[in-house]
């Protein structure tokens, strides 16, 4: 680990520590519906647990200290997330905390800061980014339009999957206000409130269970102001976000990927066969070896991606392409390899391994999918 | 297809093509079969699948090598392999494929006794009688042979005590083949192999979910229930050379491929998109959907050699192989088929995701398992280290 100091190690202890007692892997299992799939009542995160999040200043991490937060940086952030991803805990703090305020830290003007970040440093509020129009992440080939009236925006378009989509308040949307599909010069990021009239939503029951939104825009009016940056010269803003985002992901794939192994190394230990414990067989210790190297490389490539962004540093998207990818491909082969481990048992809902099996599927896809921060990387670095 | 084929052979792909032809009911065309062999209840319910049921049972094509006083229609196994391909041709499937078809029937052929082969083999292959598969308890898998399940001998009867788990279909299974111990003092030499009616007093299956949310399993506790003496397959004590027999069997039609697996690359290309040269439009995802196709190639090649050297009286031990590379290659295409939907391919329910999408995400889920039962991953290899390659251990 790098070398945290003494407020970031602090956080890390509290954050493990309120992680084990108030959101155990148990507070996922409590949304998912007999069987699978979630809960068609559950709204995807933990109200009162939210409340504590922001009352421990969680919500404010990354927030200007002038606008409520605490300004402690992208690499406190990612410690939180990192303990939230050992036991899976859904809740909107990467969506809010981290995506919505790194895009109007990035993108918003003084007064739309004033407006929008004190209450998503307070937890009072609830954002996300909806970037997505399809099947696979590709922030360039959005076919919502934004068309302007007078002086307001008149969007129509469909958003899906949005992240914590069912549980925001606020949205950070893409739209076209020029182009193609596939452009990037067109590209318009607006706040638009989730109860702006024409704005629907609609659950999609997902297989970890965190229900994220499909959200139908039809004639939804937004004044001027509502914009973020510049019109029509959106894709660069995005791309920034996106980076942030998906190391956020990142950081809580370590996090997951690391209970997945920790999980999978207690029952080496306990499970007896041939009257030895399955540990002692040489061919999982191999395996274990082996995942414990590929734990090292997404250590190291998520720090790196989060002090590069506490940094401002010039290689970010290649960072955190970087960071993504390896906690893509290290969650897909320790999720896989912890239901494989358990035998019979991690095939059963009642174990823990088909949830963070489940889990990683999502997380890999999320914020661009590991072949898409693969390809971006490649194109990064000249292959 | 096989233009060497012997004239008397011929005669039979065409006899089968028209009997088949005339017979498989169109409705069922490309449905898999695995669908009724898994769920009674959809087998019961759709008339096309019992007429068709009926139809192989008349005419023994379900079983086609048994003997006709067993249900079959003592075909030769050139012949029985012509009727899977003529039936996989016209995107049919054998109904009458069961466990008890592919394990429990090969085995009472070689060890039962004539009593026992008349009770079973004809429901067997009229798929009458559903069977499961008892060997797996809590601290019984890879390591089977310390199975702890009580079988005592009362004079008239057995009576068994115990507990096994992962029982697919146990809920739905009219009998159970169940490996017991009849001798705590030794090991495998202590192991019985028994035949139990799950009608029978102090049985209860309690389904288990799985991760892909179906209950295809089941643990199943068995308390003080009496067993005909008649129902011990073999002899007492020498039930785990008969259980090995049938793990072979197990293996064996778990690598068998009945049909060719449909290619990823339609799907993709309506999923990813096509570059301006033609090809799938995400490099790094096309790289590997190649990869595995053409594992998948290599892998039916190697099939067909392997059943072509056992003809030829060449090696045989190659089940262990192929059973970890059919795995492998099938996991990686769940893998990247819910890859190429993207986040369609993560769907549990609901309208938002097509029915083919949420198939493909259950079945990515349940093939999971396909590394697990019948002889994990590891503990193929340990096989195949150990008796193909010689080496200590
Ligand atoms: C979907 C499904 C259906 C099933 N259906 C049936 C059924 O109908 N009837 C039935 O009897 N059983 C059934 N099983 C059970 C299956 O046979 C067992 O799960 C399997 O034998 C593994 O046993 P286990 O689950 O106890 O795992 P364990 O044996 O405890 O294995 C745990 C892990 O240790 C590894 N391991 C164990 N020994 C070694 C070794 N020597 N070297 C290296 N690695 C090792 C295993 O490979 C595995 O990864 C089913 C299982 C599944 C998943």
């Amino acid at each position: 680990m790098a070398v945290l100091n003494d407020e970031q190690q602090m956080l890390k202890d509290m954050a493990a520590e309120w992680v084990r007692d108030r959101m155990p892997i148990t507070a996922l299992r409590s949304l998912y519906d007999h069987g699978g799939g979630g809960r068609s009542d559950a709204i995807g995160y933990d109200p009162e647990c939210w409340a504590e999040m922001a009352a421990m200043g969680w919500t404010g991490i990354i927030v200007p200290e002038a606008h409520g937060g605490s300004d402690f940086g992208y690499q406190s952030l990612g410690l939180i997330l990192e303990e939230l991803g050992r036991t899976l805990a859904a809740s909107p703090l990467l969506s809010s905390a981290l995506g919505a305020v790194t895009a109007l830290r990035l993108g918003g003007d003084a007064v739309q800061q004033e407006r929008w970040l004190p209450g998503l440093a307070d937890g009072s509020a609830i954002g996300t980014i909806a970037f997505e129009e399809g099947a696979h992440f590709a922030p360039e080939r959005i076919a919502t339009s934004a068309t302007l009236s007078g002086d307001q925006w008149i969007v129509n378009g469909r958003k899906h999957p949005v992240q914590d989509g069912m549980a925001a308040n606020i949205f950070i949307a893409s739209a076209r206000t020029s182009g193609q599909p596939g452009d990037r010069d067109g590209l318009t990021l607006f706040v638009i409130d989730a109860d702006a009239a024409g704005l629907t939503r609609d659950p999609l029951d997902q297989i970890d269970a965190r229900r994220p939104a499909a959200l139908t825009l039809k004639d939804v009016t937004i004044a001027s102001d509502r914009v973020l940056g510049e019109v029509g010269k959106g894709a660069d803003l995005i791309d920034a976000i996106v980076d942030r985002a998906a190391v956020g992901m990142a950081a809580e794939m370590l996090g997951a990927s690391a209970q997945a192994f920790d999980t999978t190394m207690d029952y080496l230990k306990t499970r007896v066969q041939f009257g030895a414990i399955i540990g002692s067989f040489q061919a999982l210790q191999h395996r274990a070896a082996d995942l414990f190297g590929e734990l090292q490389l997404t250590q190291s490539a998520v720090e790196d991606a989060l002090i590069a962004i506490d940094d401002d540093a010039a290689d970010i998207s290649a960072l955190a392409s970087l960071a993504k990818a390896t906690a893509g491909e290290t969650l897909h082969r320790i999720s896989a390899q912890m239901v494989q481990l358990h035998g019979g048992i991690g095939m059963t809902h009642e174990h823990d391994a088909g949830l963070y099996l489940k889990r990683a599927r999502v997380a890999e896809q999320c914020y661009g999918s590991t072949a898409w921060h693969r390809d971006r990387w490649a194109r990064l670095n000249g292959y | 297809m096989v233009e060497s084929e012997a004239s008397e052979d011929r005669d039979f792909r065409l006899e089968a093509r028209a009997w088949l032809k005339a017979n498989f009911p169109a409705s069922l065309t490309n449905v898999p079969g695995l669908l009724f062999q898994g769920d009674r209840h959809a087998a019961e319910a759709n008339a096309d699948y019992q007429l068709w049921r009926a139809r192989m049972t008349d005419k023994g094509w379900g079983v086609p090598t048994w003997e006709p006083r067993y249900g079959g229609a003592g075909l030769s196994a050139t012949q029985a392999k012509i009727i899977g391909e003529e039936l996989t041709a016209i995107g049919g499937f054998n109904p009458i494929r069961s466990y008890g078809t592919m394990m429990l029937g090969p085995t009472l052929l070689e060890y039962g006794d004539e009593a026992q082969k008349l009770e079973h083999l004809p429901w067997i292959a009229s798929h009458e009688r559903r069977w499961c598969q008892g060997f797996s308890e809590p601290g019984a898998g890879s390591d089977l042979a310390s199975l702890q399940m009580r079988c005592t001998d009362m004079g008239d009867h057995w009576l068994v005590s115990g507990q096994k788990i992962w029982t697919s279909g146990a809920d739905q299974a009219d009998w159970c083949f169940a490996l017991v111990r009849t001798d705590t003092s030794r090991k495998q030499g202590g192991i019985s192999f028994l035949l139990i009616d799950m009608q029978s007093e102090g049985i209860e299956a309690r389904p288990i979910v799985l991760i892909s949310g179906s209950t295809h399993f089941c643990e199943v506790f068995f308390n003080d229930v009496k067993v005909p003496k008649g129902n011990l397959v073999g002899q007492v004590n020498h039930g785990w050379s008969i259980a090995k027999r049938l793990l072979q069997f197990e293996r064996n039609s778990l690598s068998e491929v009945k049909a060719d697996i449909t290619p990823l690359a339609p799907m993709a290309h309506d999923y990813l998109g096509t570059d301006a040269l033609g090809r799938i439009d995400s490099p790094d995802l096309r790289a590997r959907m190649v990869r595995n196709g053409m594992r998948h190639a290599a892998y039916m090649a190697t099939v067909r050699r392997f059943a072509q050297e056992a003809k030829n009286g060449g090696p045989s031990h190659g089940v262990s192989t192929l059973k970890n590379l059919w795995s492998g290659i099938i996991q990686e295409r769940g893998e990247l088929l819910i890859e190429l939907m993207g986040a369609n391919g993560l769907g549990w329910s609901g309208d938002a995701y097509a029915e083919a999408e949420r198939e493909a995400t259950r079945a990515w889920l349940h093939s999971k398992a396909f590394s697990i039962y019948g002889g994990s991953y590891e503990v193929q290899n340990n096989i195949t280290a150990k008796h193909t390659l010689g080496l200590p251990g």
